[in-house]
């Protein structure tokens, strides 16, 4: 072997050598200082500094901080963590370095408001976020949507969601339902047409998965807890008329009360319980409903789904 | 066009590529497409946007790297391969010669700009399956990165005249930086009362003003540009350029090269 040939080898050999090394250093370092690594946001969130120092650049810089802010929100969703503190400056410098960012307003306000473990469990962040919003892009009728649904969900203020409903319907690019939907919120807040009203709107204003996977889950849980308070009435009609509680369903079958055996959106017939109430066969099938529960359990959440792998 | 000054900017224009400057492509491919494919997995609904702000961003920032680095040297390294001597001894005057490097560089940066932009128009495509209307407004946003180019090309032109290459480099970013800023700057000097309010009026509109060619975040939302600002931005640019350019041909002229 010659020595030119020796040398190449022994450098080939410390380059692999030094690069799996740095990797795998940086690797360690990267778990040691998480927490620390997540902290800087807070050290920079003034979007003034941020904009002189991106020297103009402040599209780019925006859209780092949002893909930040959901990167943020995943994890600690993903982690089962409750603290979000994070969340709310991120949201803020983001649409603070480019108030047009439609997507941080709709989409943060969702992250912020729900109650963990769904959310940050921050509405009044999310009700000055959408407020924010809508001040900068007047003729956005999503974002008035969005602030309605905010209203409505989280902090079922539904005459406050109503006005946003109708300020929406006034904007000559809206949507169908958004005159619609303010005035079933004067009048039918808190009906389970309204709320169906409000999911499909979801649905169908979006491309995104997640949120329209989001939206059917919550349009299925809807159809549970409608259907277990129609059988439950229809459970005190059979009281009422024969003096006892039914032993099953065929007894209400057979006194005419329904028509086959009702069962929920993935098929399975309701149970009806000995007290009168009816139960969902399995309650960690369908999530978010509040209805159909056994006593004391609470509505089920999805699990942490990231990002499809390709669209 | 005179024909030496053609013939100074076609062999500065070659130089530059041989010097490897269209290298930069692979880079911007790499960091465009990567970020067309991957944005959609780790963000939410800005695919369309991190492209255009990402890809403007990075055509003018690697533009201004470029006209930087070359620009500096375009008259030092001349000075010192001693082929400056060559030129000057044929009829080439000295102005012809400045303004041909000017033109070498800026058409280096034309070609370089026009590659990176089919680059991001067909990463839009990409991501977003077809063009629409508002697409044309990243044109308008390509041009201004244009002119920002000129201008500190232009710049790095006229320092290099008369100070050496790492000095060039520092003026030349430092205009691009304060330039970048001078909006704030010129808030700052209707704010400030009295000869430092004055001064600062005079910094603010002395200093290129970058800013105002910077509209990649306007185009990203697909909003419309004025024709004026158009109008406005090219006549400035050229005016900018031109008095960069005079000054380094007043410097150069009296330049002692012995």
């Amino acid at each position: 072997m010659t020595a030119t040939r020796r040398a190449n080898l022994v450098a080939a050999a410390v380059l692999s050598f030094s690069m799996a090394g740095a990797i795998a250093t940086l690797y360690a370092i990267d778990h040691t200082r998480r927490a620390a690594v997540a902290q800087q946001a807070l050290y920079v969130r003034s979007s003034t500094v941020l904009r002189r120092m991106s020297l103009g650049y402040t599209g780019l810089l925006a859209d780092i901080y949002w893909t930040r802010a959901v990167q943020y929100f995943g994890e600690q969703h993903h982690n089962g963590s409750s603290d979000y503190r994070l969340l709310a400056p991120l949201l803020e410098v983001t649409t603070e370095l480019d108030p047009r960012l439609v997507p941080a307003y709709q989409f943060g306000a969702n992250f912020l408001a729900p109650k963990p473990p769904s959310g940050a469990g921050q509405p009044g962040a999310a009700l000055a976020l959408m407020k924010y919003g809508i001040e900068h892009n007047p003729g956005q009728w999503r974002l008035y949507y969005n602030l309605g649904f905010l209203y409505y969900t989280e902090l079922k203020d539904y005459a406050k969601a109503a006005d946003a409903f109708a300020q929406g319907a006034k904007l000559p690019a809206t949507n169908a339902f958004m005159p619609i939907l303010a005035a079933r919120m004067a009048q039918h807040a808190g009906e389970f047409d309204t709320a169906r009203m409000l999911w499909r709107t979801t649905y169908e204003s979006t491309k995104d998965p997640l949120i329209r996977d989001n939206a059917v889950q919550h349009l299925l849980a809807l159809q549970v807890d409608e259907d277990v308070t129609r059988l439950e009435q229809v459970v005190e009609n059979y009281r009422e008329q024969t003096g006892r509680l039914p032993a099953s369903m065929g007894d209400l079958e057979r006194a005419a009360f329904i028509h086959g055996t009702p069962a929920d959106p993935q098929g399975r017939p309701y149970k009806l319980m000995p007290d009168g109430r009816i139960e969902v066969q399995d309650p960690e099938s369908i999530f978010f409903i509040t209805k159909g529960l056994p006593p004391g359990a609470a509505p089920p959440q999805p699990p942490y789904k990231p990002p499809p792998e390709s669209k | 066009m005179n024909s030496r000054i053609g013939y100074i900017a076609f062999n500065t224009f070659r130089e530059a590529v041989r010097d490897r400057v269209l290298y930069n492509l692979i880079a911007f491919a790499l960091l465009l497409s990567g970020a067309a494919i991957l944005v959609g997995e780790i963000s939410i609904d800005i695919e369309r946007l991190v492209v255009v702000n990402l890809g403007l961003t990075a055509v003018s920032l690697f533009g201004v790297v470029i006209a930087i680095f070359i620009g500096i040297g375009l008259v030092s390294k001349e000075i010192d391969k001693r082929t400056l001597y060559t030129v000057l001894s044929r009829p080439v005057r000295r102005w012809e010669f400045v303004v041909g490097k000017f033109f070498g560089l800026t058409g280096t940066l034309v070609v370089n700009t026009l590659l990176m932009a089919i680059g991001v128009l067909l990463a839009l495509l990409y991501v977003a399956h077809k063009f629409e209307k508002m697409d044309a407004w990243v044109l308008v946003a390509l041009y201004f990165i244009v002119l920002q180019f000129l201008i500190v090309c232009a710049l790095a032109l006229f320092f290099s005249s008369f100070s050496t290459p790492l000095m060039s480099a520092v003026f030349t970013f430092a205009l691009f930086v304060i330039g970048s800023l001078a909006e704030d700057l010129r808030g700052f000097a209707r704010i400030t009362q009295g000869v430092g309010g004055w001064m600062a009026t005079a910094v603010a509109y002395l200093v290129p003003n970058f800013s105002a060619l910077n509209v990649i975040s306007q185009v990203a939302h697909g909003d419309a540009v004025s024709g004026r600002l158009i109008l406005y931005n090219s006549v400035y640019a050229l005016l900018y350029s031109a008095m960069a350019i005079s000054g380094a041909v007043l410097i150069f002229q009296r330049r002692n090269l012995k």
